[in-house]
């Protein structure tokens, strides 16, 4: 198994931490001039999402977490798993409800996801920036009203709830930010 | 390579230095401390197993980078040369990070017939006279016991590995195993802990180390506890050097770089040839104390820099 020492250390690199994959945010070098050096560390599990701060002794090594990032196509839901296609060579692969998460209302068919591998199993997924989904449920629209800065809620096609102005119609399409989860913009067909 | 060439400090920050610079050497003109040159290049190296010195070929033998002026100059001194001073650039291997270069500056001074105290109080003299602007507050002076007592509410020789663990889990961090190695936890306490308590804006200066980390210092025993007679200087939490009440016994010296050497065997890290030609004077060294400041660390707090490359014309990733 590949490791990685200390001094490789730096924001991004995918370890392993008592059996559970972390990426580093942040590495900080910590020495007193004449004393032991110590990488004061801090790692997000990319399981839990939870970010935790870690000391290592400079020189020590950590086990390298094999945890990548592919960008593969969202092709469908079959109730238990979300499948997703490699467009270059076609090999579909297939994420359980603990790898897709939240994000689950951000995926719609044909949008390029980033699928994050670890042992070949994808861990999380995110989903493109923004994406572009159909109402299919909001109240009646108030014409005209585009100046009370007032929102309802809107139901999208993929199961999103979304905020939006009051002059937004069931039926159109709108831009969303799946970071905030925030309506951006109308999109013209 | 991302940075085309270019220098890694402004031009702010190249002027504070040659502005500090100077500032120094009209400081100890008045002082009639004498400046002084040693080899940066030399036979022997510091035996100190958390100090890595660069090794290098010289017509088929190994020598070493000073990583600090240190021993030239105590021969100097052993040769009668009164109070001097250093201004030089020192390298460590595997130092690199926010407030770490591998090769950066140095200033080294030593007063003959001053102890550790008289030293700490010209060198909060010194920061002083020569920060530009307006310099910092009165400073803060606490005994290395007092200063892990106010952060931790325990004396340091209370302290184990165990409650220290305890210490930094409760301060967010979780320490790696430092096993029986209690300098190696107090390191620990003191960068994650201690030393993040201390006064923002101003100088701290903390003296008295435990005898385990006395380093070239005397080792002071009067009470119930030995104690070195070393101090540390810091801004805020970041340190900026190191001075000692000067050991000048040959014997006791040779002792504890056989000491550092037998830990360098146990941590499977390289043997280093001890300064024969230091302990061969060392019995004659004046009483004095002795001190090194980082400059660059001290650019840094004074320009208020974040990282050590502004203030480096060029960090160690564009050298």
């Amino acid at each position: 198994m590949a490791s990685y020492s200390t001094n490789e250390f730096k924001g991004g690199l995918k370890i392993m931490l008592d059996g559970d994959p972390y990426t580093i945010v942040e590495n900080e070098f910590v020495k007193p001039g004449k004393g032991q050096a110590f990488n004061r560390v801090r790692v997000r599990n990319l399981k839990t999402g939870r970010t935790v701060e870690k000391t290592f002794k400079s020189g020590e090594t950590v086990e390298a977490a094999d945890v990548m990032d592919t960008e593969l196509q969202y092709l469908y839901n079959d109730g238990e798993f979300w499948h997703f296609m490699d467009e270059a060579t076609f090999e579909q692969i297939a994420a359980d409800k603990a790898a897709v998460g939240d994000q689950a209302v951000w995926l719609k068919e044909q949008d390029k996801c980033v699928v994050t591998l670890w042992n070949g199993v994808p861990l999380s997924v995110t989903p493109p920036n923004f994406v572009e989904l159909t109402i299919v449920e909001t109240d009646p629209g108030v014409r005209g009203d585009t100046a009370t800065g007032g929102t309802k809620p809107a139901y999208m096609d993929t199961g999103a709830v979304v905020k939006v102005p009051l002059f937004i119609e069931q039926g159109e399409v709108i831009k969303c930010d799946t970071r905030s989860g925030e309506y951006v913009s109308r999109v013209k067909e | 390579m991302t940075d085309q060439g270019l220098p890694s400090a402004g031009a702010q920050a190249l002027y504070l230095r040659a502005r500090l610079y100077s500032a120094i050497r009209d400081y100890f003109a008045r002082q009639a401390v004498l400046e002084v040159e040693t080899p940066v290049l030399s036979h022997a190296a510091v035996t100190d197993p958390a100090i890595h010195s660069f090794a290098l070929p010289v017509a088929g033998q190994t020598c070493y980078l000073h990583t600090s002026p240190e021993f030239p100059m105590k021969r100097l001194l052993a040769a009668g040369s009164g109070d001097i001073y250093q201004i030089c650039r020192v390298f460590r291997d595997g130092e690199r990070g926010r407030n770490h270069n591998p090769e950066f500056a140095m200033l080294e001074w030593y007063r003959v017939g001053f102890d550790h105290h008289e030293l700490m109080r010209e060198v909060d003299d010194l920061l002083h006279q020569v920060w530009p602007g307006s310099a910092p507050g009165p400073s803060r002076y606490l005994s290395y016991a007092g200063a892990v007592r106010q952060a931790t509410g325990f004396l340091p020789w209370e302290l184990d590995g165990e409650r220290i663990a305890e210490i930094l889990r409760r301060h967010g961090t979780e320490p790696p195993d430092m096993g029986d190695d209690i300098d190696g936890w107090l390191d620990l306490l003191i960068t994650h802990v201690v030393a993040p308590g201390f006064e923002p804006d101003c100088l701290t200066f903390i003296y008295d180390y435990p005898a385990s980390q006395a380093a070239l210092a005397r080792v002071r025993d009067d009470g119930e506890v030995a104690l070195a007679e070393r101090f540390e200087v810091y801004y805020g939490e970041r340190e900026l050097g190191n001075g000692f009440h000067e050991l000048n016994r040959s014997a006791e010296q040779r002792a504890r770089f056989e000491a550092d050497n037998a830990k360098r065997e146990a941590q499977g890290l390289p043997l280093m040839p001890a300064d024969e030609r230091l302990l061969a004077t060392l019995d004659k060294l004046p009483d004095c104390a002795g001190v090194a400041i980082g400059l660059d660390r001290l650019l840094m707090v004074i320009g208020a820099y974040q990282s050590i490359d502004e203030v480096l014309s060029f960090d160690f990733d564009r050298a």
